[in-house]
């Protein structure tokens, strides 16, 4: 079964199990995002929703033990497939962290730094760095707060700000799809509200999949949730999927409906 | 100003970057094989040193000394006595007669002065180890055309003689008996100073020491002397347990100086002043192993009403016990290989006799390896390359040692 | 009916009291010398050797300007220009620079950035090893390999059989293992979350660990060079072995030059007389370089703390 949408799909899993050595951290499975919308994965501690992203853009191959099953696809493209270059994966599928981290650069270099690195290329008819920079730090809503200390370091930033700085710096490649992995856990309510917010806002540009332990943050941004728990084996498994309104108001499932009323997890 | 509908272009050139990356990967790969090949270099250089063909000369050819047709080596003592009267003159031999009569040494040595006074064996010319195995048609027509009165033998620099030999000027009869003697009494006193006081300071500075001005001070300073070269504590030796402290570490004060020194240039500062350079680094190693120690140890002795040196005593020092010695073993190390600091303080270029305490001369083993690296002559370069051998084995078991030890407690 | 007065004291409350206990008392005292100890160590560097020192440049025969100018030493002469030894110690030092700084980089960058856990716990003992052999061996070593390898390849005529050329280089390899476990040390301690930050914009491996992580570490490679060229400046029994004896003002390095700790060693090593000019004039060569290796170690030492709080 492959857990569908109304929309058209910007990334698809298919029979993906996703393992750490012998330990298999997710199984089996199908999940397709759909494009320009928030969609995000829930579900308690331990079940595999932070793999499940990560291995939407190959990332979780830094840690050596890991391999995968299945398949992701991608613009129809199998991203495992031997001849896919993990670095272009990458960059069209940008990444979001848990905790703010900058590079010890400028705010400037922070932008800038991503874009130069895939080739960017201004002149006529496109935007130069300077532009490009200033067009993404509006988009992560930070240019006013910004504009006049580019050069400052990007950690002398609150932490909402950095982290509006990292959005900014994953769009700054102009990538097809965003995956952020608890962006808001590190942050106080309103730097919180800010990046809820900008998620929105984002959400007509980017396809954005968002990994969240916050139900109320789930159901305040996202179009569709996807809800993933653990089974008998501490394997991931995912349980439920769809639009968020019907997964909040109507699950199918009785362990959706436990972990949304707060009964575990 | 900013037009945001503009979208830049980005050409990503993967395959380009990707290309870099393998290469610059394998510098970095090739920058670490490189590493261990100085480390393999090194080692073949000193094997190839340490054993090999010498061309041998002889002053009498053993094969005339043979008595009624039975050749030198099977000869009786007796014999071999008159067969040194005849060789060495009356005076050489009324010396030897003196020094221990003839009759009542052994055979083996009696043969022993034989070959040193009458055969006299000279080496004329030395050869690589790797000559000796791969070039052998070259190395053997090369001794038969420049030496031919020379036999060849293929030597083996390291052998049980060396060890029993004390320092000699003939190549073939210099051993590094002395030198391994001095080093140990060095190193015995060294620990003897620097264990304790090292351990202490690193139990002071981690269990007693409140964060003021004093106590940064001490650490900043013993960082700082971690890093002083090590000729420099030569230098302070030489001023300080030499010369200001002479009749101390002569053994004059207790009228128990050497009669052949009688002056500060003894073992004992030697020792002295190796402590002082690994004491810092005893220090540093004991606190590491110290601060490993888990707090709620600490915490679950002192909630049984135990005092600080009692807490200290019974729980963190024998579970901190493993790395204090394991760094101790390290630092100790490190000063049994010093060479610089000890030729400052004045170890003695040429000592034949063995050290008979703390107030003796002294040489030591990397000393020894300098002096003979130093001379001119092929020959002693072979003996210091068999002399490093030596140094290198004990160095490397002392490692051994001090790995073990940190694999069996930190299993526990 | 309470009583409010203060209870007397009972035998039991008299056991909570402070007691003396003058064997903690001792014990601390002990310990507290072991640590002040090695100030003394220090006092007595800058005592003994600065007292030297001060009587070599007080003699009439010194002039501190042709001291630190002069590009002549010849004590026997009164010639004390230092500059021929100090030359000789930049240029080993240089050397040694030349192949420990590149090669311990990329050694590092390998270990911390490439390696697997498993290969790491083998080539880390392995380069301990290499740091832990004597440097008499070393000095051995240039003389006899490096400087055949060097008149081999550049002829016999142009490289001397001492030269400072041979004992930097092989100084360098010395130093090899120092600057590589110092610099990955600085590697290791950058967080992962940046590494993950550039691979995530599609970085390769190869431009995080140069473009992100290096200069993340920066401060801490810095604290690694300078503790190498401390060590370079330091290192007595290469140069004593292989780069010369007799202080020699040039810039050739396959020519024979004596450097600071080279000069000392040599003079010491033989009959020298105490309180002469000669004598007197080593502690002013030592304090030189005692004060030489202090800034440099400081300095280090400054730079590792302030990274440290950086990510700490």
């Amino acid at each position: 079964m492959i857990a569908n949408t109304p929309d058209p799909s910007a990334i698809q899993a298919q029979s993906l199990s996703v393992y750490y050595g012998d330990f298999r951290a997710l199984k089996e499975v199908n999940l397709s995002i759909p494009q320009k919308k928030v969609t995000a994965i829930i579900g308690p501690s331990g079940c595999g929703k932070s793999t499940a992203l990560r291995s939407f853009n190959r990332m979780n191959e830094l840690v050596p033990t890991a391999h995968i099953t299945g398949e992701i696809l991608f613009m129809g493209q199998n991203i495992y497939a031997s001849d896919v270059d993990p670095v272009e994966v990458r960059r069209r599928v940008g990444m979001v962290f848990q905790k703010p981290n900058p590079f010890p650069k400028s705010i400037y270099e922070n932008v800038a730094w991503g874009a130069r690195l895939n080739g960017f290329r201004g002149g006529v008819g496109h935007p130069s760095m300077d532009e490009w920079v200033e067009q993404c730090l509006h988009k992560a809503a930070l240019w006013d707060e910004v504009k006049d200390k580019l050069h400052q370091s990007g950690l002398s930033l609150s932490g909402g700000q950095q982290q509006r700085l990292c959005i900014a710096r994953a769009i700054a490649v102009k990538p097809e799809i965003i995956l952020m992995d608890e962006p808001a856990s590190a942050l106080d309510p309103i730097a919180t509200l800010k990046i809820e917010e900008l998620m929105r806002e984002l959400a007509e540009e980017y396809t954005i999949i968002v990994v969240t332990h916050n139900m109320q943050q789930a159901a305040r941004v996202s179009d569709y949730t996807a809800f993933f728990t653990m089974d008998e084996d501490r394997a991931g498994i995912l349980v439920e999927y769809g639009a968020t309104n019907q997964i909040f108001t109507n699950p199918k499932d009785s362990r959706t409906e436990g972990y949304i009323t707060g009964r575990y997890g | 100003m900013m037009n945001p509908g503009l979208t830049p272009v980005f050409e990503p050139s993967i395959p380009q970057r990707n290309r870099r990356a393998a290469f610059w990967r394998l510098l970095f790969r090739l920058s670490t094989v490189v590493g261990i090949v100085f480390l393999f270099l090194l080692l073949v250089n000193i094997v190839n040193q340490s054993f090999g063909y010498v061309a041998m000369e002889t002053r009498v050819d053993p094969a005339t000394l043979a008595v009624n047709g039975v050749p030198l080596e099977e000869l009786e003592k007796e014999d071999l006595i008159d067969v040194l009267q005849a060789n060495v003159s009356a005076g050489k031999f009324r010396q030897l007669e003196r020094e221990q009569p003839l009759a009542e040494r052994s055979r083996d040595e009696i043969y022993a002065l034989v070959w040193e006074d009458v055969v006299q064996p000279d080496i004329a010319s030395t050869w690589l180890l790797t000559d000796s195995l791969f070039r052998q048609g070259a190395v053997r027509a090369e001794a038969a055309e420049k030496y031919p009165q020379a036999h060849l033998v293929f030597r083996s620099w390291l052998n049980a003689s060396i060890l029993q030999k004390p320092q000699s000027s003939e190549p073939l009869n210099a051993g590094v008996r002395t030198a391994i003697l001095g080093s140990l009494w060095t190193i015995g006193i060294t620990i003897f100073v620097a264990f304790p006081l090292g351990v202490g300071a690193a139990i002071y500075l981690e269990e007693y020491a409140v964060d003021n001005w004093v106590n940064r001070l001490l650490q900043t300073n013993i960082n700082n002397l971690a890093g002083v070269p090590s000729i420099i504590y030569g230098m302070l030796g030489l001023a300080i347990f030499v010369r200001l402290l002479e009749p101390i570490t002569s053994g004059a004060a207790f009228s128990l100086s050497d009669p052949t020194t009688a002056n500060g240039r003894t073992i004992l500062s030697a020792g002295l002043t190796l402590a002082l350079l690994v004491l810092p680094l005893i220090i540093i190693n004991a606190q590491e192993a110290i601060r490993a120690v888990p707090n709620s140890l600490r915490q679950a002795s002192y909630g049984l009403g135990a005092t600080r040196w009692q807490t200290i005593w019974h729980h963190v020092l024998p579970s901190a016990i493993p790395g204090i010695l394991t760094g101790a073993i390290l630092a100790i190390s490190r000063a049994i290989g010093e060479t610089a600091p000890l030729v400052v303080v004045g170890a003695a270029t040429y000592i034949t006799f063995d050290p008979s305490g703390p107030f003796s001369k002294f040489t030591t083993l990397p000393i020894q390896i300098y002096q003979w690296t130093a001379r001119p002559q092929a020959e002693f370069r072979n003996l210091a390359a068999a002399a490093i051998l030596v140094l290198l084995i004990l160095l490397l078991s002392l490692n051994a040692f001090a790995i073990v030890l940190r694999n069996r407690y930190s299993k526990k | 009916m309470t009583n409010h007065l203060p209870a007397k004291e009972t035998p039991a409350a008299s056991q909570l009291r402070r007691r003396h206990r003058p064997g903690e008392r001792i014990i601390q005292g002990f310990l507290f010398f072991c640590g002040a100890f090695s100030i003394l160590t220090t006092l007595g560097i800058v005592y003994e050797i600065g007292k030297e020192a001060l009587l070599f440049f007080r003699s009439p025969e010194v002039n501190l300007w042709k001291f630190f100018t002069g590009v002549k030493w010849q004590p026997q002469i009164g010639e004390f220009g230092i500059l021929p030894l100090v030359n000789a110690t930049l240029t080993t030092t240089f050397f040694a620079m030349l192949i420990a700084l590149p090669l311990g980089l990329c050694v590092a960058i390998y270990l911390s950035e490439y390696a697997s856990a498993r290969l790491r716990g083998w080539l880390k003992p392995i380069l301990e090893l290499l740091a832990g052999i004597p440097t008499v061996v070393y000095g051995y070593f240039a003389l006899t390999f490096m400087t055949p390898l060097l008149r081999t390849i550049f002829g016999k005529d142009v490289v001397g059989i001492y030269n400072t050329a041979s004992a930097g280089l092989v100084m360098g390899i010395l130093i090899l293992p120092l600057i590589a476990s110092m610099s990955e040390d600085a590697l290791s301690a950058v967080p992962r979350s940046l590494r993950e930050a550039a691979y995530g914009l599609g970085a390769t491996k190869l431009e995080t660990a140069v473009k992100i992580v290096l200069p993340a570490a920066l401060s801490g490679l810095a604290a690694a060079l300078i503790v190498g060229i401390s060590r370079a400046i330091g290192e007595t029994m290469i140069v004593a072995l292989a780069a010369g004896a007799g202080p020699n003002f040039t810039f050739n390095p396959f020519k024979a030059a004596e450097t600071m700790t080279g000069h000392i060693v040599r003079i010491s090593g033989g009959d020298l007389s105490y309180d002469s000019l000669d004598y007197n004039s080593l502690f002013a060569i030592g304090i030189l370089l005692f004060f030489a290796t202090l800034v440099l170690n400081i300095i280090s030492q400054r730079i590792v703390r302030r990274f440290r709080e950086v990510y700490e």
